[in-house]
């Protein structure tokens, strides 16, 4: 699989860490089933799913848009904002 | 009272040569991490390029300017090489001097061993371009420098391993190339 880092540009899966789904919204306050499903709950999508991946030699966090079923890349952005 | 010696990262691993291929230790002087705070890059280059002459780089390009570098290592991240940084306030500021192995491998096949060791299509590079990639299994910057000649740098506590790794491909490569051109 190659990633097209916006920065570093058109690189291979040895230099990027998959680093889980970017979808998960941290859940307020004391114990609850949310925090249960933030903890232990993932999706497994067939199909679009958006991740976060790490490009290890400049520590840069991407949002990476693939489809699990194809692999085909539909997008990566970086992952913070601009500036 | 106690005398120490100061020794470079490769001291006693190089120079290296096999093949056509030659690689020496770079001593590259003072090296700072420049990273600016967010929305000051502009301010940043401006004044790093009154003082030294070399602003802060693009994605992958480096810039030098009097024996002064200045090179991309991540996004809003440079290392400068050569002098010590003007006052920027602008700007988190380290010195990172001595703690890279900088080496440089010059020679007709210096890109095919590189080839063998790096996962970037090194075909790609132009003079001052550089990557920040793998050398093996160590992160690393790679940056052509000339036709035939780049320059690597992977941290301090690296250098014999990045030594080893190089000297392995040019032997590699060295073999290949005498078993070309054996008679059959």
């Amino acid at each position: 699989m190659r990633l097209t880092c916006p920065f570093s540009g058109d690189r291979d899966s040895r230099e990027f860490s998959v680093r889980g789904g970017a979808v998960l919204e941290r859940p307020e306050g004391e114990w609850s089933a949310e925090w249960d499903a933030y903890l232990h709950l993932r999706e497994n999508p067939a199909g679009e799913s958006r991740e976060f991946w790490y490009h290890d030699p400049t520590g840069t966090w991407l949002i990476v848009t693939r489809n699990t079923v194809t692999h085909e890349v539909l997008s990566v952005e970086p992952a913070r904002e601009p500036g | 009272m106690t005398r120490l010696v100061a020794q470079t990262p490769c001291a006693g691993l190089l120079p290296v040569d096999i093949g056509t291929v030659r690689v020496t230790e770079a001593e590259p002087g003072p090296m700072h991490l420049v990273a600016p705070f967010r929305g000051q890059a502009k301010a940043v280059s401006a004044v790093l390029k009154d003082a030294l002459g070399v602003g802060l780089p693009a994605p992958n390009r480096s810039q030098s300017a009097d024996g002064v570098r200045a090179l991309w290592v991540a996004p809003g991240q440079a290392l400068l090489i050569g002098a010590e940084p003007p006052d920027l306030p602008g700007a988190a500021v380290s010195d990172l001097s001595d703690a890279y192995a900088v080496v440089e491998i010059a020679g007709a096949d210096a890109a095919e061993v590189l080839a063998r060791l790096v996962p970037v299509d090194l075909g790609v590079l132009k003079r001052g371009h550089t990557a920040r990639t793998l050398i093996g299994h160590m992160t690393g910057s790679v940056t052509r420098l000339g036709a035939a000649r780049f320059e690597m740098m992977v941290f301090r506590s690296m250098a014999g391993s990045l030594v080893h790794e190089l000297t392995e491909a040019m032997e590699a490569m060295a073999a290949r190339r005498a078993l070309a051109a054996r008679p059959d």
